[in-house]
Formats: structure tokens, sequence, C-alpha cells
């Protein structure tokens, strides 16, 4: 892991010092340590001199940018309806099983995180799941837990 | 795919590797009211949903006078349904760098943003290095614009077009209000050209062909073709480009799988068109429009959990920030599910509509604007599933 300072600096390198900077950031953040914590979030809001709780505000606003704890490996399954038709119950209640988790939660060794999403763009291929930025499309639910079987291992 | 009645087309996904050079070429030599020109004779109306003529959107952008001018890829897709960005920028992304730059060219801007949506990260990395090369042959052509990728974060609201400024201006995504419209007053306040990944494309295939090629097919309305995300109960779910003018029949019978009982055309802020409606009724800007997601629903389907699927969605993604759709989306949701448990008369079901009317005209974007789309005609059309 990264320290956040590092990260702040390589994006107000690219980006500038302006508040366009902030996804970047934000985005940044969340790819290295998987959430941004309230103290990074403070430190981000002194780098751009911007309020905290407008930062705040702004990455609360965004699904994918998580405030609070997620696993190394975030998992979300498409619960829109074409991968709701072609079955991502089945897919999550394996998950659940293997995991040993419930949907929403994040396993005791903080590994994964367990979450549903809206549409992926992947609707003649489902169901299908995200892990971090990995897709996988056409599972069963057999596929899936095979898929989070090598994760586990790594 | 046995083609049956629809003809298909090949112009996105054609890819002879040297389109996009090809094309730029061709453009320097034409004037900037040469290519607008070209633009509007071909007819070729906006690709992501709403269908605005691009032409006349690259005129009005051109016309104004500012020092800064930004082009917009639209490439959040979050449309429940769609999925042919993804395929187009993962298979001809240089086709989509052309179209942008061809628009930055027509209206004189220096700096074009892409507008990824965060569940397409995987294709940031091969996105990113083919732009460094096509950044480098706008130069070499003599191009005064350059291309930058900039990403999402998992919101559909974000492909609301002022929506999807604020987010690159790094604030939260709420859409602004309009007037001004974008071509005045867009990123960063400055005029800007805002298109779908899909309609660039189709510029830079206009530049190629030429505008008479591309207005032979289709209708009146709906010129040229355009290309479809088809999933739901079919067994032939994928990416087709199609000629515009078909009906929902037409559709059906190359893509149906013999029982199919309803089509959302447009996805879950599109409309519900059933069975008996099929026959006279066009996909495109005369009948149904659609940014190009097709869902197919066979007898078999419960319509009511279409539709609950659809207000959920829309409950979760609404900004928040007006009220007819902040508390709008989640009474409808409620609404319904009140009425499937028999806790309402059948009769709310009317009051719902006047719900949906009114948020037609009270919500500040087209989110809330739309969910009586489905609402409507999924309620009109399918009440006793709805009830019982
Ligand atoms: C809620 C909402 C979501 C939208 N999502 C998208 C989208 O994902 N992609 C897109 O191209 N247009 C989307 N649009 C339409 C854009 O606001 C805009 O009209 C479009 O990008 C213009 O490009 P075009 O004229 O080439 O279609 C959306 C509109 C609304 C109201
Ligand atoms: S209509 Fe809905 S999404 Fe649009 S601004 Fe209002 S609350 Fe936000
Ligand atoms: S509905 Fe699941 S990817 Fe579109």
């Amino acid at each position: 892991m990264t320290d956040v300072n590092v990260i702040i600096n390589e994006k107000i390198e690219k980006f500038g010092k302006e508040r366009q900077a902030l996804m970047p950031i934000l985005q940044g953040i969340v790819a290295d340590k998987n959430y941004i914590t309230e103290d990074e979030l403070l430190k981000v809001a002194e780098a751009l001199d911007l309020s905290a709780a407008d930062v705040y505000g702004t990455a609360t606003f965004y699904t994918f940018l998580d405030v609070v704890p997620r696993g190394k490996y975030v998992i979300r399954v498409c619960k829109t309806i074409s991968c709701h038709m072609a079955g991502k119950d089945e897919i999550i209640e394996a998950l659940e099983k293997t995991l040993k988790v419930k949907l929403g939660e994040t396993t005791p060794d903080k590994k994964f995180t367990l979450l549903q999403a809206n549409c992926m763009g992947w609707c003649h291929k489902g169901p299908v799941m995200l892990i971090n930025d990995e897709v996988y499309p056409e599972l069963t639910s057999e596929k899936a837990i095979a898929i989070v079987e090598e994760y586990i291992a790594k | 795919m046995e083609n049956k009645k629809l003809t298909k087309v090949d112009l996105i996904f054609e890819n002879d590797g040297t389109c996009a050079t090809t094309v730029l070429d061709k453009i320097k030599a034409m004037s900037q009211d040469d290519i607008i020109m070209e633009m509007i004779d071909s007819g070729l109306k906006g690709r992501g949903g709403a269908g605005f003529p691009t032409g006349l959107k690259w005129k009005f952008t051109k016309a104004e006078n500012s020092f800064d001018k930004y082009i917009v890829c639209n490439a959040d897709e979050g449309e429940p349904g769609t999925f042919k960005d993804r395929e187009i920028l993962d298979t001809v992304p240089s086709k989509v760098f052309a179209g942008m730059t061809i628009a930055g060219y027509a209206i004189g801007a220096k700096v074009g943003y892409l507008y990824l949506r965060a569940e397409y990260n995987f294709l940031l990395k091969k996105l990113n290095d083919k732009l460094d090369s096509f950044n480098a042959t706008i130069k070499d052509k003599g191009f005064d614009f350059r291309i930058e990728i900039r990403s999402g974060a998992g919101a559909y609201i974000c492909g609301e077009e002022s929506a999807l400024f604020e987010s690159i201006e790094g604030k939260r995504g709420e859409p602004r209000n309009k007037p001004p419209y974008p071509t005045v007053s867009g990123l960063f306040g400055k005029p800007t050209v805002i298109n779908n990944v899909e309609t660039l494309v189709y510029a830079t295939m206009i530049m190629k062909y030429g505008a008479d090629n591309f207005k032979k097919m289709g209708t009146q309305d709906s010129r040229g073709s355009k290309v479809f995300s088809i999933s739901g109960d079919t067994p032939n779910a994928g990416i087709y480009e199609l000629e515009l003018g078909m009906t929902v029949e037409d559709f059906v019978s190359d893509f149906g799988d013999g029982d199919t009982k309803a089509v959302q055309v447009g996805g879950a802020s599109g409309l519900c068109v059933p069975r008996k409606k099929f026959a006279d009724m066009i996909i495109g800007y005369e009948g149904v429009p659609t940014g190009g997601s097709m869902m197919l629903f066979n007898s078999s389907r419960s319509m009511y959990n279409v539709l609950k699927d659809y207000l959920e969605f829309f409950a979760e993604e609404s900004c928040g920030q007006c009220t007819p759709c902040r508390v709008g989306c989640q009474q409808l949701l409620e609404g319904i599910e009140a009425v499937k448990r028999g806790e309402k008369h059948p009769s709310y079901l009317e009051s719902l509509k006047k719900l949906a009317e009114t948020m037609k005209l009270s919500a500040k974007c087209g989110l809330g604007q739309s969910v009586a789309n489905p609402f409507v005609s999924i309620v009109d059309n399918f009440r006793e599933e709805i009830i019982y």
C-alpha cells in the first residue's frame, strides 16, 4: 500500500491543484486501499483547500468511492433486470455460502466484500459480477464459486 | 443469427485499421462549416437516447464566441440493457477518438474528454495506450487537439450530460438547470459538445463515406443505422447494427423466442410495447425511440417484477436533488407493492399514474422525467399482472 500523501501528490501533479483533481485522487485511494478513511478524507480536503464536508459529500455520492471498510476484493453482482432474469439470486446465494457472509458484509479476514450493483453493461451475458475491476460474465453458481476460490487461494 | 427480415449493417464495427487516419486526412482539407453542413445533411441524431440532431449541436457550439470549448464523449453507458458502447470502445477505439477530433476541429475545441464509467475500468489501460499513440497522430497531422480520459465512479445519473460535467469538475454528479444548454455553457462553464460514443463513430463514418450514403438508409425521421443491445428472452442476445425503420414486429420475428409478450424499448427509462402493438410501432423517432436497449420478455415473465425492478433502479439512482423525483420514485415503488399485497385498492394505480405524469412535468432532469415512460406503459398494458 502506498502512503496517501504520495497518491495525492501524484494526482495533483497530473491533474493540477484544482477541484477537478478530486475524483482522480479519491479513485486513486480506493484503487490502492479499497476504501477511504476519515483521516484520508481530511488529508485530501487539506491538499485541495476544500472543506472536509465537501470532500465527504462528493465521495459519498458515488457508489464506487467507498468510505466504509471494504475487503481487498470487492465483489459486485449485477442485480438489474436482465441479470435478475438470468439468475443472479442463485449466484449471490452461492457466494454467500462460499464466503460465509451475507450480502453487504465483509469477511472477517478483510479479504472479500460481497455487494450488488446496478447494470454493468453485460446484459446479454448475465449473470455477471465484477471483482474489483475484473469482469466475470456468463456465470453459473459453479463458475462463480470456482472464480472466488481462485481469489481465496491468492 | 440467421437474418430473416432485418438489414444488417457494418459501419460501426468495420475495422480496416486505417479508417481513423484516412478520415483525419480527409477532414483536414475541409472547412469547419463544410464538416458541419455534411453532418446536418446526414440527418444523424444522437445515439445516446435523447436524439438531438448532431450537426445542429455542433453548429450551435461553433457559433459561440469563446476561446475555450470542449468535446465530451459520453461513455457512461448506464441505461439498463445497453452494452454496445463497451463493445465499440473495446474493438474500434480509434474511430471514437477520430469522431472526437472531427467534432473538436469543427467547433474549435482544443481538448476532448472521454468519460468512462467505472464498470468499464477494465478497458482503461488499453484505451490509454491507444490514446497515447492517437494523440501523437492528431498532432502529426497538424490538429491543435488532444484527448484525455476521465473515470466515473458508479452513478447512473452521471450519464446525464450536466451531471457528467459536474463529475469531471470534481463534484457530486447532480444535474444542472437547463437552459443554459451545454452548447452555451457546459464543461467548466464553456461551450461544449457532448455526444454518445456511437454518435461519434457515425460522425467518423459519415466523413468517410459521405452524408448521402448514410441517409440512403433508414426513414425520413430516423436516418441511417443504429447499434442495438439485445437481451432478455431471446436466443440471439448480443450486439447488432441494423438499418432504422423496422417495426417492433419485424424485430421480434428476428429476435424473439416465439413467445414474446412485450419488448422494453430504450431501457428502464424507455417504453414497454405489448404484443398487440408490435405491428404498427416503428422503432425510431417517429415511434418508440431507443438509445439501443431492447429487452424481450416472454409469457413466463411477470411484468410486475419487471416494473418493480425498474422502480428500484430509479429509486436507487435518483440523485435526490429534487423532491418530485426523490420522493416520487419511492412512492411509485411502495405504491405498486401495496396494490400487490392488497393493502391498496387497484384504483390507486390511477393516482400513481398521475404522480408519474407530475414527475414528467416537475422533475429537474431526464431521470425523473422519464420514470413515467415505463410506469404508465407497463401499468396500462399489464394491469392484471400488477394487481394480482
Ligand atoms: C438519467 C440520464 C442518463 C443518461 N445516460 C446516458 C449515457 O449513459 N450515455 C449517453 O450517451 N447519454 C446518456 N444520457 C443522455 C445525455 O444526457 C446526452 O443527451 C447525450 O450524451 C448526448 O449525446 P448524443 O446526442 O450523441 O446522444 C442520459 C440522460 C439522462 C437523463
Ligand atoms: S430528476 Fe431525479 S435525478 Fe434528476 S435532478 Fe431531480 S432528483 Fe436528481
Ligand atoms: S442487467 Fe446485468 S449487466 Fe445489464
